[in-house]
Order: structure tokens, then sequence, then C-alpha cells
């Protein structure tokens, strides 16, 4: 590598760079700087904050709201592939092929166009307007992903480690809380990190879900921020509400980013 | 029962009989085992994603209001297909994922071929691009709406240091059309880059070394040896891009609202069941749109295939 392409690989790759970051960091920039920020004045401060934590039913409503939500569906996604992926890994039972293709036929049906009927089903089985209800469905929508990841996990496993705990008296129930858990659990991690970032970001289904303003998520809130009829827009508290909104997936994602590049080496997303 | 028949060698067999005993009870206990565990998936799939589906043909044969009582009414739904609005919507939709797909996915290719070569200070550059790809879809939809819409914005300012005076960024179907591809190759265009990377990363470099000894120069390398052996990865990343784009919502619901004839599909058939509130004929919409995008990914799989 001569040294010249070297210097102009450095002058594309950080001038790219620096273009992409320009986006967030003038998101950032602006959510600290104002018109109305320190009494009035033009100036630095948190004043947009503060206007964004009173707005609608409150800034620490909406937060909470998107990480019930979050939860369950990471919770729901990685309790269900796990044992599911264990299960068409290791234990041959009746249907086995049929639940696999039908899982990843998630994958097929574009999921806004199923959020009309479950709007119906859930209402039915008594989850509208819920954040549980909303979290169980975002968890659907990542078990073909889940299920393919900690398949593969399981797979990958040497199968004598299974057999020396059968061996040593385990049951191949407990066999897999004692000895396996362990081997899949960078699996189990990037699962929950697509799962995380999925649910944390997801707007329509929220949108369409949830009509109790006190229930809604950040996206949703921040929409009627933006879209609110009320006056102007107050693009301030609007950054404010960006940044408060990207900042947890942007350092979930850097501190677990080996985890998940995973998510694209293993193949799972090929299907 | 592959999992026995391996096993068997390498399991203490003291006494024939009962091992056999030893091994169905096993075998019952695994089967079991395997129910109870696939179980919580089961449920949730055949009650969120199953149910729903045959739901979703049963209500599009339905008058279906938001509020009320549902009745059957035959085909009439379908008529929403015939909708201009809608028609429009299809023709827009169209429009903006063809333009997506190709400059996305030409800035993503040119972004993989900068940092697939592992070198020093290439980790970072790889994060920088991707990042963008963990901030949510509604997220930066609004971001760039302050970015549109602020005077003081650095968009806006780079466009006065060029003298082409004050740019209504979403103030026409063009205008909007141009931002929002825009964003998304922002937001995107890391996502699919990391893609690409790994399948470049895949092709063996003994090939490259190959064809070099050959005589072929890198213009040559690219189109006869890169380009072939990526095929299954340039395949996959045109399905998610397709069908993300043929689906959008988030983006132009935020940035434009649908005006300007900006509505795209689904957009459609939000207004369908939440403004007009007839979820029949938002549902015979969906079923609609399921029905195209098989057969388009069922098309394109099956590509996918063939390049491996």
């Amino acid at each position: 590598m001569s040294r010249a392409r070297t210097a102009g690989f450095h002058v594309t790759g950080s001038a790219l760079a620096v273009l992409f970051l320009l986006p967030m960091l003038w998101t950032l920039y602006s959510s600290v700087n104002s018109r109305r920020a320190a009494d009035g004045e033009p100036g630095w401060g948190l004043d947009n904050y503060e206007r964004l934590a009173d707005y609608g039913s409150g800034l620490g409503t909406y937060l909470v709201n998107t990480l019930v939500v979050a939860v369950v569906a990471v919770a729901v996604t990685v309790v269900a592939t796990t044992l599911g992926g264990y299960a068409l890994a290791r234990l041959r039972f009746p249907g086995h092929n049929l639940l696999f293709i039908v899982t990843l036929a998630i994958l097929m049906v574009p999921y806004t166009t199923i959020l009309v009927p479950l709007y119906i089903l859930l209402g039915w089985i008594g989850l509208q307007d819920s954040l549980i209800g909303l979290g169980l469905v975002l968890a659907m929508f990542q078990l073909p992903f889940g299920l393919f990841m900690m398949r593969s996990s399981f797979e990958a496993l040497p199968r004598e480690l299974e057999e020396a705990a059968l061996i040593d008296g385990c049951t191949p129930g407990s066999a897999l809380w004692r000895v396996l858990l362990r081997g899949v659990l960078p699996g189990v991690v990037t699962v929950g990190l697509f799962s995380f970032l999925a649910a944390w970001n997801e707007f329509v289904a929220p949108l369409i879900f949830l009509t109790d303003g006190a229930k809604f998520t950040l996206p949703v809130a921040l929409f009627n921020l933006q879209s609110g009829s009320l006056g102007s827009v107050d693009f301030e508290a609007l950054q404010a509400g960006v940044v408060t909104s990207a900042l947890p997936c942007v350092v979930v994602f850097l501190l677990l980013q080996r985890h998940y590049v995973r998510g694209f080496t293993s193949g799972a997303l090929k299907g | 029962m592959a999992t026995l028949t391996r096993a068997r060698p390498r399991t203490p067999t003291p006494v024939a009989p009962p091992d056999r005993r030893r091994r169905a009870t096993i075998a019952g206990a695994r089967r079991r085992l395997g129910i109870l565990y696939a179980s919580p998936m089961a449920l949730l799939v055949v009650v969120l994603f199953v149910i729903p589906l045959v739901l979703m043909v049963w209500m599009s044969f339905n008058h279906w209001p938001l509020l009320g009582a549902s009745a059957p009414n035959g085909v009439e739904n379908y008529s929403a297909l015939q909708d201009p609005l809608f028609l429009r919507a299809i023709g827009f939709t169209l429009k903006y994922t063809a333009v997506t797909t190709v400059v996305l996915g030409l800035v993503a290719f040119g972004l993989a071929l900068l940092v697939q070569e592992a070198r020093p200070g290439v980790g970072a550059y790889r994060t920088a691009l991707f990042l963008p790809s963990v901030v949510g879809l509604a997220s930066t939809s609004l971001l760039f709406y302050g970015l549109f819409n602020t005077e003081a914005s650095p968009l806006n300012g780079l466009v006065d240091f060029l003298g082409l005076g004050p740019v209504d960024w979403l103030g026409s179907t063009d205008n909007a059309l141009a931002s929002t591809v825009g964003m998304i190759t922002w937001r995107f265009a890391g996502f699919y880059m990391l893609i690409l990377m790994t399948g470049l990363q895949s092709i063996d470099p003994v090939l490259y070394e190959a064809a070099r000894a050959d005589g072929a120069n890198r213009w040559q390398i690219l189109w006869r040896v890169t380009l072939p052996l990526l095929r299954p990865t340039l395949a996959l990343t045109m399905v998610l891009s397709l069908t993300g784009s043929l689906l959008a919502f988030d983006q132009f619901f935020i940035l434009t609202g649908g005006r300007h004839e900006t509505a795209t599909v689904v957009i459609s058939v939000y207004r369908e069941a939440f403004l007009s509130q007839d979820l029949g004929r938002a549902a015979a919409v969906s079923v609609a749109i399921l029905a195209v995008l098989i057969v388009v990914n069922g098309a394109q799989l099956r590509l996918l295939r063939r390049g491996r």
C-alpha cells in the first residue's frame, strides 16, 4: 500500500465520517442552544429539556412507557427464542419443521399489513391500548431473527458438552440451564440487543395500538409534539426529544458493538 | 432420531435390554421437553401471527367499521384498490422505491469497498458510518424535519453560502422525494454497508491474486470477480431495501404527512383504517400488498438461491 493511497483513504474516510456524524452533532448542539434558553435570553442552557420534560404527560412518563415496551419485548423474545432455539436444535418433537417454517414466514409478511387485524385481535384478548400487548407484538416480529440466531448458537455448541452433562446426571432440561446457556450467551445478547433497538424505536405499531395519551411511547409523543396543532412547532424542544430518544440506542450500541456485528456475520439475516 | 444414533457409541452401555428401555424413555422425555420448550414461541406465532393473518383475509370480505358491528359484504372492500388516491400512492411508492434502492445501493457499496480492508483506523470509520443506523427512523425523521425547517440549520447555511437562495426542502413532490431519499441514505447506508462488507470479506483473496496474476485491472476485477461472487449478498440487500421502501411509512408520515402527493401505500392503509375508520377496506388493501410482496420476495429469493 503506497503512502499516497493510505493518505487518500484517511482523507475520504474522515470526510465521510464527519458527514455522517454532522446531523447528530447538529441536533445535540441545537438541543442545548436556544433562543429561549437562559431566562429568555438566547444562549446555552437546558431550557429546551425543561420544556420537553413538561410536555404532555411528561417526558418521564413517556420514557417509562417506552422502557416497559422494550423490556417486555426483549424478555419475551429472549425467553421464547432461547427455549425454542434449543428445542429446534436439539430436541426432536412432532411439528418442529412446521413451527420453524411458520416462524420464518413472519419475515415474508410485511408487518405493517397485519397491524390492522392485530388491532382488533388485541381488543378481543383485552390488550387494546396496552403497553404489554404492544411489547408482545414487537416480540413476535423479532422471532424469526431470534430463532435463527439461537438455533444456530445451540447447533454450534459441541454435542459432547451436552452429553457430558447428561452423563453427569443432568436431564436435558437441567443441561440447558446449567451448561448450555453459558455457551449461547453471546447469541442471547445479540438477540436482546436487536430486540431492544427495534422496540425502543418503533413508531407505527404504538401509533396504531395506543390511544390514551398517558400511555404513548417516546417516538409517538415526539411526533405529537411536532405535529401539535397548537401554534408553532417548538423545534428546539423537539431536538431535545430526538437526543433523548437516540442517546440510549447510541450508548447501548457502542457498548455492545461486537454483539451487534455478530447479527450480520452469523448468517441469521440471510434467513 | 439422529441424536440417539450418534450418541450411542459414546454412552456407557452396561446391559442391553435396560439400556434400550432407558433410551426409549429418554426419547420420550426429549419429545415432551421439546414440545414444552417450543410452546411459548408457538403460542406467540399462532396468536399474534397466524390468527391475525386469517382475520385479515376475513375482515377484507366484511364491512368492518372502526366502531360498531361488522357484516359480510363480499368483495366490495376491494374497490379500494381502484381508488384514484390509492393508485397515486402506488405510483409514488414505486418511484420512491426505485430511487432509494439505486441511490442507497450505490452509496452503501462504495462505503463497503472503502472500509472492507482491515487497516489502522478503519474501525472508527465503520462505527461512524454505521452510527445513524441505530437511531430510530421516527427520530431520524424528526431530526431532519428540524434540519429542513430551521432557518439556521447547516443545510440552509450551505445553500445560502452557495447562493442558491432558500430551498423549500419538503415543499413539492420532487423536493420531498429528494430530501427523503437523502435522509434515508444517511440513515441506512451504514447498515447496508455492513451487510455488503461481510459479503466482500467472505470472498477468497486467492481469487483476486489469481485475477491480478492473469493481468486483470481493478475495473475488470470488480466486474468479473467481485460482483458475480457478491450476488447472494447483493440480492439480500435488494430484498431488504425493496421491502423496506415499498412499506415506507414513518419518513413520509412525519416529514410531509403525505402532503404534496407523497402518500405511500402504507399511509393510505393507515388513512383508510383510522381516518375513514373503515377497517374492512384497510384489510383488503393489506391483503393485496401482502400478495404482491410475497411474489416480489419469492422471485428475489429464487435469485438469491441461484447465486449460491
